[in-house]
């Protein structure tokens, strides 16, 4: 399911740029250039595909790795001074 | 204006020192609670804070004002564009950074980055560029600030704060629109005095509750000023035609003259600025768990339209409304005059300009609080050789917080009247943005080395120094905009140079040891 996540955020990345609406000043719902609909939409768009990221691809390794005890083979370059 | 809006934005400054009074009896007096909340913060305070840490002057006062002077094209430069890539970091960084800083309990981006890349010397360069790029976002809140109560006070003490009035150039007069307002500089002055009585009470703890009382704050009452102003001007209808009926506005209903091609690409590595912030690190620092984050990762987007598109719109309508703006005046000025002039009930103005300014200070109160334990940890406890009680850090991140406000005040007087808001908090974000090769290769690359992490950031200096001078310092011919290489944002040049900088000079180097290589990067 990560691969489908970043499937669907290129395919959003490339539709960010509506240049078949450059010049187009036409009004929808009537007040909303066109455009900014178009990045209106765009925005909850993102907002489902993270919805989906989380639920499909979340990384559930890290935060076992983040919770599990420091390992012994430190290499600090000084003990952190709030550790 | 009248006295009770006023005294409306002096009540809600006072409702912020008593919420610093209060998370300060919350506070358990350590400087693990003053610098990262005791990493105990769950999902809705993170979702708020960080989205009133990442939404600043800039948001508001900063898009109306470029709506106004360039478009509804504005929204796709900034808002769309954050709400993939913001998100995106988060997910792939965010928390990523938020396990190490746990297991390894760091407070600083220098600390995780001197023991993952095994360098001293990288984190003691990194220090100084990073403050220097906090500077300018600092900057963006503080004019903002000084501006948008400049526009939004106009006539409310003409007796105090008199302007001369203009001559028309048949030798007539007419009053200055900003006659009777609160200068910028007493505006911004008392921005910073009260941001840092909250953050010197509470520490993080106050700016994170700060935040998420203002994030809430500031949507509702610009839900509220677009509601209103809309209403005023016969609708939402109405409001768009009369911009579409006005030579002057028209252009801005589309992209075309307004915004190249390029240039709205190039802007998707803008946002990659958060992967960099070091405020929204220390943010990230405070989560209880990995998934504290993800509500932050799907509201994200839709919280940044809710804001945004209102800004757009208004900024918009104002190009139709203000027609060209007079001597004296710039974009920053139209939030402020568009609700000066069209929200008519003085309570509903003050709740307006309540929210306008705690968009702006729940920015700055996390960049206070940031510079402060940077200035701590990285510099003081790594070069004394002497051990401190918590509450001398404290004292100590205090000191350095109150000398980088008043280089901030200093700067922000100097440049009040020059400096687009919008523009400078570009050239922010590109800085941080141009050092995202270097995040993003400590998470994720094991070959990344010390030396390529330190020229990246080298080459970013000198290419960000000069290309912000020929933008924002050396002259312009009249009616030059922001400056394009190639019809290239200047982000995309800087990081590109960064980041080939970055993966060359590793590729060169000794690799990281393995033993830092097994502490950085858990087991697959």
């Amino acid at each position: 399911m990560r691969k489908v996540t970043w499937i669907i955020f290129w395919i959003l990345f490339i539709l960010h740029h509506d240049g078949w609406w450059w010049n187009d000043g036409t009004i929808v719902l009537g007040f909303l250039p066109i455009s900014l609909a178009w990045h209106t939409g765009f925005s909850i768009a993102a907002a489902l595909l993270w919805l989906f990221a989380i639920r499909h691809a979340w990384p559930q390794e890290i935060e076992a790795w983040a919770d599990a005890p420091a390992s012994s083979t430190s290499t600090s370059t000084s003990p952190s001074p709030h550790s | 204006m009248q006295q009770i809006t006023f005294w409306i934005i002096i009540g809600y400054f006072g409702l912020l020192i008593a919420l610093g009074l209060i998370s300060r009896r919350f506070s358990t007096g350590t400087s693990s609670d003053f610098f990262v909340v005791s990493r105990n913060v769950g999902p809705v305070l993170l979702l708020l804070s960080i989205f009133g840490t990442t939404m600043t002057g800039f948001a508001l006062v900063g898009s109306t004002g470029k709506a106004y002077s360039s478009g509804i094209g504005v929204y796709g430069l900034m808002a769309s564009w954050s709400g993939l890539v913001h998100s995106a970091v988060f997910f792939l960084i965010g928390i990523r950074l938020w396990a190490v800083g746990k297991k390894y309990g760091y407070l600083t981006q220098c600390e995780y980055f001197r023991e993952r890349y095994e360098s001293p010397r990288l984190a003691y360069l990194l220090f100084p560029i990073l403050v220097l790029l906090v500077i300018p976002y600092l900057l963006v809140g503080v004019i903002s600030a000084g501006k948008f109560l400049q526009g939004a006070t106009a006539g409310l003490f003409p007796g105090v704060f008199p302007v001369a009035d203009i001559i028309l150039p048949d030798g007539g007069t007419r009053p200055h629109p900003l006659n009777g307002s609160i200068p910028a500089q007493w505006g911004g002055l008392v921005i910073c005095l009260v941001v840092l009585f909250y953050v010197f009470l509470g520490g993080l703890r106050g700016a994170v509750w700060a935040n998420a009382f203002q994030t809430v704050v500031f949507m509702a009452s610009g839900v509220v000023a677009f509601y209103l102003i809309s209403e005023r001007l016969g609708g939402l209808a109405a409001a768009t035609r009369m911009v579409a009926d006005s030579e002057f506005a028209r252009p801005r209903l589309a992209r075309e003259g307004n915004i190249g091609h390029l240039q709205f690409f190039t802007y998707c590595m803008i946002p990659l600025s958060v992967g960099m912030f070091p405020h929204l690190f220390q943010h990230w620092l405070t989560a209880r768990s990995a998934k504290s984050f993800r509500l932050t990762v799907v509201a994200h987007p839709l919280f940044i339209m809710i804001v945004w598109v209102p800004c757009i719109l208004i900024g918009m309508w104002a190009a139709g409304y203000l027609g060209p703006l007079g001597p004296g005046q710039n974009p920053n000025m139209v939030l402020g005059r568009m609700v000066n002039e069209l929200v008519h009930s003085p309570v509903l103005s003050g709740l307006v300009a309540a929210g306008v300014l705690a968009a702006i200070m729940s920015s700055l109160d996390s960049q206070f609080v940031c510079l402060g334990t940077m200035f701590t940890s990285d510099i003081v406890l790594r070069l004394s050789k002497r051990s401190f009680t918590d509450a001398q850090k404290i004292l100590i991140g205090r000191a350095f917080i109150l000398l980088i406000v008043a280089v901030t005040y200093a700067l922000a007087m100097w440049l009040k009247d020059s400096a687009h808001v919008f523009d400078l908090g570009v050239w922010c974000f590109t800085g941080f943005s141009a050092l995202f090769p270097i995040v993003f290769g400590a998470v994720y690359w094991r070959r990344s080395t010390s030396a390529g992490a330190i020229a990246a950031v080298i080459v970013t200096a000198v290419a960000w120094c000069i290309l912000f001078y020929r933008d924002m310092i050396a002259a312009k011919p009249p009616g030059a905009d922001e400056l394009l290489i190639f019809g290239m944002m200047p982000v995309a040049i800087i990081t590109a140079l960064s980041a080939i900088t970055f993966v060359m000079v590793s590729l060169r180097t000794q690799p990281p040891s393995a033993a830092t290589v097994q502490r950085f990067f858990p087991e697959k």
